[in-house]
């Protein structure tokens, strides 16, 4: 009964090895399936449906804000009518702004107006730190999200540097025209409570050939999108060489210091080109048109 | 058998001391358990309005998005380095006077591992969705890393503490059979499996603890270190830090033993132990308290000098948030109640006894509770665009959810200690015998039936150590 006379044997030694080995490869061979699956499964076929390029070309989204045209709208004394247009074009809901424009503080005691969105990083944080891969970055540098695998655990809104992620903490508004809109990453009609959703770039409609709710709803054609590999952007009122419109009007990136290579551009700037003095300051609030009754929303804070 | 034992009735003493709790069973138990029943179904309707309406229900928003489920989590990650430190790390030390204490230890580790991924599944808005981890599982994600962490912890403490149960379940199956259910007969049967104390056995035990023991220390330290890169590998100022890492490692050792010593004053009232776990214990525990709360202080300082000395980017705000605005109450109770407080508790002589450490280690814990609070609202607080700071208030659910999730910490240690001995009786009594041989003397009665009859035969009715050295470390 007892083992302790048992020498250090060999016959054991050979067994516990070929164990081990056998373990290993049983175990490399799990991942190597697993990963196969995944590859064969939902992931391959998101990507395609994600893939909106025409032909071989990869398009390259791109966006660039003039800010020297931007006043906030103070000119037109609405609400910044970009962020306003997203909202209803796109049934984002109550509280989120996936646009928002922000006043920045500039030297000299002026502002100047921010419209931020999703930056559509080229190292995206918010991708790295997903566990389930249920945000990525398509073939073009979108980042896009995927509600039916989303966790619901914020990770990636407390990676995103610039605060562009929205959290489902109800059920959302769901305005009746979606009624018949089927799910999808591309436009997150019917993403359920308990995912994040952001700005994803109107990517269909750019496909299409149009310019974003934003870009079109702006009165001083202060957004340009565009392709990087075509080098091409437009604002709808004109047509300009990507890389040589950004060179010659430094422009920048915001907190291109965190190294996330943003794919929007910002050209420095107050209004001044539509007339605004950087000391006048304020803009209007955005509505959400669709606050049925009964419907829960929340507050943007915390109370 | 026959074997050489000291007649001093050691082995008699603890045995009943210690199996007691499994035999009887008092209505203080039964009320305790009510009311954490009580507690635990509390959070169960808390939850199921989460459930229903969503994480609307809660404080947390857009810009606060991690909250007190989050705090809660790191927290009992944080208590769960009790088990290793005490047991693995002192038993690698051969620091004997461990042995009465090292499985209070354990319970707490393996507790604190099972409700620490219940919080991560509270805060998960598709909580449904959770086996997504395993299936769509990124490696490349600090999250999965803490899931790798955190089960191959709870894997690895789970051994520790059942090869360390085995041979007092083999007690509990030779003494006990009589005096107990038929399903607790059964349990320490199966769960002793075979356990005769044969040399063999003790052989391949004690080799078995010894890998465990030092496997358990690395994956304890690296489980600790993957839960602050939750936090550090974000572009967020007061979390981007590179000594994260060691800071909730820390972090942990700190609160681990002040939870520890608390579990230990209140099992050693309520099973009379007072002659295993003595003031010397706490007076040992006491100054490892103080010796960690200093080196959580030196992380502190570290952290907030080199932050405040140059105030780049967003560290004026968090720091002027931190020291005079929103959170200044909570950080100035944490840093004077929770660290220069216990040690002082400590240091001082008039202080420094079992109450006095008791006060330090709950101190030490009611800190550590506020410092995860602020780690996770504090750093989430801090405006990455220009807006006014939000605020974040846990809702009643929260705060229902909470108290849930510590009286289930409680519950299953409450349980763990009617199903299983409360400290680790065969070591201390082969400790004791190789220490005390004095003369031979056949094998003992059965404790259940001496407790039946009502008094061990051969020994005193009040059973007090008369002059004899008590194995406590109490010199």
């Amino acid at each position: 009964m007892s083992q302790a006379g048992q020498k250090p044997g060999t016959p054991q030694a050979v067994s516990r090895r070929r164990f081990l080995t056998l373990a290993g490869i049983g175990a490399l061979g799990l991942v190597a399936a697993g990963s196969g699956l995944k590859l064969l499964g939902g992931a391959k076929t998101r990507a395609e449906e994600a893939h909106t390029g025409a032909g071989e070309r990869v398009r390259q989204w791109t966006a660039i804000f003039d800010l020297r045209s931007c006043d906030g709208c103070q000119s037109q004394n609405t609400a910044p009518k970009c962020a306003q247009s997203c909202i209803l074009g796109r049934f984002v809901p109550e509280p989120m702004e996936w646009l928002e424009v922000y006043e920045h503080n500039i030297a000299g005691g002026g502002s100047q107006f921010v419209p931020t969105l999703c930056m559509q990083c080229q190292n995206p944080p918010c991708v790295n730190v997903c566990p389930v891969g249920a945000t990525w970055q398509t073939p073009e540098g979108v980042v896009l999200i995927d509600q039916t695998r989303c966790i619901g655990c914020r990770f990636c809104m407390a990676a995103c540097p610039y605060e562009r992620r929205f959290f489902l903490w109800g059920d959302p508004p769901r305005p009746p025209e979606t009624a018949l809109v089927h799910y999808s990453p591309l436009h997150q009609i019917g993403a359920p409570k308990g995912t994040v959703m952001k700005c994803d770039f109107c990517t269909e409609i750019l496909s299409a050939g149009r310019l974003p709710y934003c870009a079109e709803a702006c009165p001083n054609h202060a957004f340009y999108f565009g392709d990087l590999e075509e080098d091409l952007a437009t604002n709808g009122d004109k047509v300009v060489k990507l890389s040589q419109f950004v060179a010659e009007n430094q422009a920048y990136h915001l907190k291109a210091e965190l190294g996330t290579k943003p794919r929007v551009f910002y050209i420095p700037g107050h209004g001044e080109a539509v007339g605004r003095s950087p000391f006048k300051k304020g803009r209007l609030s955005v509505e959400w048109p669709w606050n049925k009754e009964g419907v829960k929303t929340w507050k943007r804070s915390g109370r | 058998m026959e074997a050489l034992r000291p007649v001093d009735g050691f082995r008699q003493r603890l045995e009943e001391r210690a199996f007691a709790p499994l035999i009887k069973t008092g209505r203080g138990f039964y009320l305790l358990v009510a009311a954490l029943l009580l507690v635990v179904g509390w959070g169960v309707f808390a939850y199921s309005t989460q459930l229903r309406e969503g994480l609307i229900v809660t404080g947390m928003r857009d810009r606060i998005s991690w909250g007190l489920y989050i705090a809660m989590f790191v927290f009992f990650i944080g208590i769960s380095m009790a088990g290793t430190l005490i047991s693995a790390i002192l038993r690698i030390a051969k620091a004997e006077w461990r042995m009465p204490i090292t499985r209070m230890a354990e319970f707490i580790t393996v507790v604190a591992l099972l409700v620490a991924p219940a919080m991560i599944s509270l805060d998960l808005g598709q909580p449904l969705r959770m086996a997504n981890l395993f299936i769509f599982g990124r490696w490349q994600s600090p999250l999965i890393w803490d899931v790798f962490g955190l089960t191959t912890y709870l894997v690895a403490s789970a051994i520790y503490l059942y090869l360390a149960l085995i041979p007092d379940l083999g007690i509990c199956r030779d003494r006990l059979s009589a005096a107990v259910h038929p399903l607790k007969r059964w349990f320490f049967r199966l769960f002793a499996v075979e356990w005769h104390g044969t040399p063999g056995q003790h052989h391949s035990l004690a080799r078995a603890l010894g890998v465990v023991m030092i496997v358990i220390i690395p994956v304890a330290v690296s489980m600790h270190t993957v839960t602050s890169w939750i936090f550090a590998m974000t572009l967020r100022e007061p979390w981007d830090s590179t000594m994260f890492g060691a800071y909730f490692v820390a972090g942990a050792l700190y609160s681990g033993v002040g939870v520890l010593i608390i579990l230990m004053a209140v099992i050693r009232k309520a099973f009379h132990l007072e002659e295993y776990v003595t003031t010397g214990h706490f007076m040992k525990l006491g100054y490892m308290l103080a010796a960690f709360a200093l080196i959580v202080m030196f992380f502190n300082v570290s952290e907030y000098v080199t932050a405040g000395f140059k105030l780049r980017g967003e560290s004026e705000m968090h720091l002027a948030q931190v020291f005079i605005g929103a959170l200044a109450p909570y950080y100035w109770f944490y840093a004077l109640a929770g660290m220069v407080l216990p040690v002082l508790l400590i240091a001082v002589p008039f202080t420094r006894n079992m109450w006095g450490i008791l006060l330090a280690a709950v101190l030490a814990n009611v800190g550590m509770w506020i410092e995860r609070y602020l780690i996770v609202v504090g750093g989430l607080r801090v405006p990455l665009n220009p807006y006014e700071p939000a605020n974040y208030f846990p809702s009643w659910v929260e705060w229902s959810l909470m108290a849930a999730a510590f009286a289930l910490f409680t519950l299953l240690i409450a349980l763990a200690l009617k199903l299983v001995p409360a400290v680790a009786v065969w070591e201390m009594v082969e400790h004791h015998e190789a220490k005390h041989v004095t003369e031979t003397v056949s094998e003992s009665t059965p404790v259940a039936e001496a407790l039946d009859g009502g008094r061990l035969p051969g020994a005193p009715l009040r059973m007090r150590p008369a002059a004899g050295p008590a194995d406590g470390g109490q010199k």
